[in-house]
């Protein structure tokens, strides 16, 4: 009945606030195909950085370093930020309750340089090399508590009473969550893989921390290029990056939307 | 027994995790923030061994000392970078209140057709790298940048403005980069209130600003804290966007911590350093904590 | 309530030609995009009536409540109060107030500052709000519930406090949306007399939006028939039910049965109607009917008679078998099936006990009325 429309306030506010969200990417990818050194001259139509990105090695090593920790810390983060969910929504009471949602709720909002100090320091104590392994497992550390938060709001709003039908019907306990909770709440756990995996493509400070000689990642390596000012293939990059995450994105929320309707069809709250 | 069994489990695994990974790790810090620094790898004494057994554990407690925190106290450096952050975090959590509410009023008052593609396009770019948001200002705010060329061009200013190596263009880029965090909590808060509470209050004779005043904002106050917090807290110890856009001048403590660490390889300052920051941080931290937990519990 | 009738002392202002309506719309249209919520609507509601719109959701009642508030601003028309046009008047400047169907109460206030919302606008002094807010508590009965905050009270007290905050302005028309939808059934019947009590005590005009019949025809002194925008019948509640204009009307309020036949002869408001079946029935009608147009007898249920000999005395009477029984306590519903397959529903009252009742399921009875039951409808 009561149709909203734009009004002229929202309209502004709304604008405004994309404009400045967007303007600067915008500037970013259309300067990443300028022909000039300068890269806030234009000086005409080129693709010469994304050549030259291309042969530039150390970058599509860094890059390689990136995707392969992004993945693992990603797939690891989400079952045990999965199972952190399960503890907190299902569990119930017991001993160490406050310490565990302490603990899965402070990384979220803890300053990356102390995580990032904290974990290398825990990594000289205990003497292991700095390197792949170290950074994958900082990164499990902080982005299976997002996957934990996303997660159990899923499964807050998850019909108990499938679950119970599952037990009533003979399943056990382990058997009922493979069979009805998993598969009802797999948009969830793949929304939260995602999150993870870009969590881990993006964390500059962690890494930095509790990386080693040899594991150089992608935000490491742009960092050490741009702390010494604008570089043009930096630029490429950057809307290499920004346009393989954006088709990502748009292509998970299509898909959650799918789902998300299918299950709307289904009637399951 | 078995049920039992499959629960220990399932608390026992992600527990240890975090246990070993993220509580350990905090006790360590505090260790070697009590310890004097050295030149050998690991930059720090005293080192514990296991061999070293029981007169180990006691000569490694007497090494211990409060010096790296009296050393905070009498140099100025870290009194000032802890204000200043302070301020900054402050100031730019204010600046995202501003910019982000009539964001997060807009989406929930927009057309339902449009609304899930324009949270989309709010939350797209916090996918997109933090490093590379924060470089893109760069480009903008530098002397010969595109801001400056824009104003000088509209006539504005007769010479550019120095911007880049600024708490302003510190303020900017933590606006910019956190500007989600605001605009997400509160539209959750805005989009879930009744349209009918303000009718009524129309109704009932408060005109549109009124009726803003004294029912949509005291109801959107949740939302305006958990946003301000998911601000506050990073901003605090932020350490790229004060590095990358910030000036020789501008004090924060996650830089003086990552320049104490990597600069002066000075681990026992850096330990203290950030022993001081998290004590700075935990009522916040708390506070949202306490947030977060009321909030699971109203929705379940 | 006042109920039909047409002598002088009895409240019915519509029936005085020389009264001057509160209310009144002018071919109001609404339209959103291609949909017509409201037709061109014209209606009049008089000073300290109790006004029921009803009709199924989608009909456009809750519309015109929202039109009268001044939440939507009619396409076409003009809607009057008081002889004045309001269309151009934001709703925080009408003498209108709603009671929300959700309550709309604002949950960060107490029941008091609720209640007092409206004259803290009007900007009176703190002690007139509060000695108010006092005589509203009173009137609705929840002084001490002053300082509790909405999800602090029951439903019943939520609709009350409701009721008091959109009350407490005194305002010309009370606008409520479906008022009682949210109460169970008990209280519901309980808030309906609260409510005609409340609305003779104050003198105030209320328009009540309902779905449920038998709550306009409780509550309401007239009531709007509404069906996809149009007005089907305006008329009291008894009126509505024993002389409902059209087989729309007759089918919303309450049960009915129709038996289509084609008028055979008339003499004064006797008519004969001949079913297809070929059978003759006598029925009454206001109006004249052309003889042989078509036409339905609309009979109610409680006015037939189940038996299972012959009734000897009465002129239309139709045999069947008992398809189903409902049994409600005090009344039964019989669902007989006649020889053409089509169902009659008859009620009668449960005057013996179950145990002895004569008449059971595939007996074999008679369904029979008085010549004045029925009436004719042509629409």
């Amino acid at each position: 009945m009561n149709q909203k429309r734009f009004t002229w306030f929202n309209a502004t506010s709304l604008t405004f606030g994309f404009v400045f969200l967007y303007l600067p990417i915008m500037l970013l990818i259309i300067y990443s195909f300028n022909d000039s050194k300068l890269v806030t001259v234009w000086g005409g139509f080129s693709t010469r950085w994304y050549t030259a990105l291309f042969q530039n090695e150390s970058f599509m090593n860094a890059a390689w370093v990136t995707f392969k920790v992004a993945v693992l810390s990603a797939t690891i983060a989400t079952v045990l930020g999965t199972l952190a969910a399960l503890v907190l929504t299902r569990a119930g009471k017991f001993r160490g309750r406050m310490l565990f949602s302490g603990m899965v709720y402070s990384p979220l909002v803890m300053p990356e340089v102390i995580t990032g100090l904290s974990l290398l320091l825990l990594f000289v104590a205990i003497g292991w090399d700095r390197g792949f392994w170290t950074i994958t497992i900082a990164h499990v550390t902080f982005s299976m508590c997002y996957v934990a938060v996303v997660v159990s709001s899923r499964l807050i709003s998850f019909d108990r009473s499938l679950e119970e039908a599952a037990l009533d019907l003979g399943c056990n306990p382990f058997n009922a969550f493979m069979q009805v909770t998993l598969p009802i709440i797999m948009p969830a756990v793949v929304a939260a893989w995602l999150l993870a995996f870009t969590l881990s493509l993006d964390d500059l400070v962690i890494a930095s921390f509790t990386s080693g000689p040899g594991a150089t990642t992608l935000p490491m390596k742009i960092y050490s290029q741009v702390r010494l000012g604008l570089k043009p293939e930096i630029n490429a990059l950057s809307t290499l990056l920004i346009v393989a995450v954006s088709v990502g994105v748009i292509a998970a929320s299509l898909i959650a939307k799918r789902a998300e309707q299918v299950r709307a069809r289904s009637g399951d709250g | 027994m078995t049920i039992n069994w499959r629960r220990f489990l399932l608390i026992g695994i992600p527990m240890i995790w975090l246990l070993v990974f993220f509580l350990m790790p905090f006790f360590i810090v505090l260790k070697i923030s009590l310890s004097d620094m050295a030149t050998a790898m690991p930059p720090y004494t005293p080192n514990y061994t296991p061999e070293a057994g029981i007169q180990g554990m006691v000569n490694l407690w007497q090494a211990f000392d409060l010096e790296n925190f009296i050393w905070l106290l009498e140099d100025n450096i870290y009194w000032l970078s802890y204000l200043s952050s302070l301020q900054i975090a402050l100031v730019s959590t204010l600046f995202t209140l501003l910019l982000g509410y009539p964001i997060a009023y807009a989406l929930a008052r927009s057309p339902e057709k449009w609304r899930g593609l324009l949270v989309l396009m709010i939350i797209l770019p916090f996918w997109t790298s933090f490093l590379i948001r924060v470089y893109s200002w760069i480009g903008i705010l530098k002397t010969e940048g595109f801001l400056n060329h824009f104003l000088l061009w509209l006539g504005v200013i007769d010479t550019p403005l120095a911007m880049i190596n600024t708490n302003f263009a510190v303020y900017i880029g933590i606006v910019y980069s956190y500007l989600p965090f605001m605009v997400l909590p509160l539209y959750a808060a805005l989009e879930k209130m009744d349209d009918s509470l303000i009718e009524a209050a129309l109704d009932l004779g408060t005109t549109r600003l009124g009726a803003f005043w004294q029912v949509t904002f005291p109801l959107s106050l949740p939302g305006i804290v958990a946003g301000c917090f998911l601000v506050f807290i990073p901003a605090m110890g932020e350490f790229v966007i004060p590095d990358l856009l910030g000036g020789s001048e501008t004090l924060m403590i996650g830089k003086t911590l990552w320049g104490e660490f990597f600069s002066n390889r000075d681990w026992p300052v850096a330990s203290a350093v950030a022993i001081v920051l998290l004590m700075l941080l935990v009522i916040p931290i708390l506070l949202f904590q306490r947030q977060q937990e009321k909030a699971q519990e109203a929705a379940s | 309530m006042a109920a039909s009738g047409n002598t002088s002392d009895v409240f019915a202002p519509w029936n005085d030609a020389s009264a001057t309506p509160l209310i009144r719309f002018e071919g109001v249209t609404k339209r959103y995009g291609d949909f017509t919520a409201i037709d061109n609507l014209t209606l009049d509601i008089y000073e300290r009536e109790f006004y029921a719109l009803l009709g199924p959701s989608g009909c456009g009642k809750t519309t015109l409540l929202r039109l009268l508030a001044g939440f939507e601003e009619a396409t076409e028309g003009r809607i009057l109060i008081g002889g004045k046009d309001i269309s151009k008047v934001p709703p925080n400047q009408r003498p209108v107030n709603m009671m929300f169907q959700s309550y709309a109460l604002f949950p960060h206030m107490s029941v008091a500052k609720n209640i007092g919302f409206g004259l803290k606008q009007e900007g009176r002094s703190k002690d007139e709000i509060a000695q108010r807010v006092a005589e509203m508590l009173t009137l609705v009965q929840l002084q001490e519930f002053a300082k509790r905050k909405p999800h602090q009270l029951s439903g019943g007290q939520r609709q009350r406090v409701a009721l008091a905050r959109s009350l407490a302005k005194n305002p010309k028309l009370l606008l409520l949306d479906e008022p009682l939808g949210a109460l169970d059934k008990k209280l519901r019947e309980r808030t309906q007399f609260e409510l005609m009590n409340l609305q003779e005590k104050l003198g105030v005009t209320f328009m009540i939006v309902t779905h449920d019949q038998e709550e306009a025809m409780t509550v309401a002194s007239r009531i709007a028939i509404m069906d996809k925008g149009i007005v089907a019948q305006v008329d009291t509640p008894a009126m509505i039910y024993e002389a409902p204009k059209n087989r729309y009307v007759s089918d919303f309020i309450g049960d009915v049965n129709f038996i289509e036949g084609t008028v055979t002869a008339q003499q004064d408001h006797e008519i004969t109607l001949q079913s297809a079946a070929g059978q003759d029935f006598i029925l009454h009608s206001d109006k004249p009917l052309a003889i042989s147009s078509t036409a339905w007898l609309a009979i109610r249920p409680e006015k037939i008679a189940v038996s299972k000999e012959p009734p000897e005395d009465r002129r239309n009477k139709l045999q069947g078998i008992v398809d189903d029984i409902a049994y409600s306590g005090s009344i039964s519903t019989y669902h007989v099936r006649l020889s053409n397959g089509d169902l009659i529903k008859a009620q009668m009252t449960n005057q013996r006990r179950l145990s002895n009742r004569a008449i059971t399921w595939e007996d074999n009875v008679w369904l029979s009325w008085t010549d004045t039951a029925a009436i004719a409808l042509t629409e």
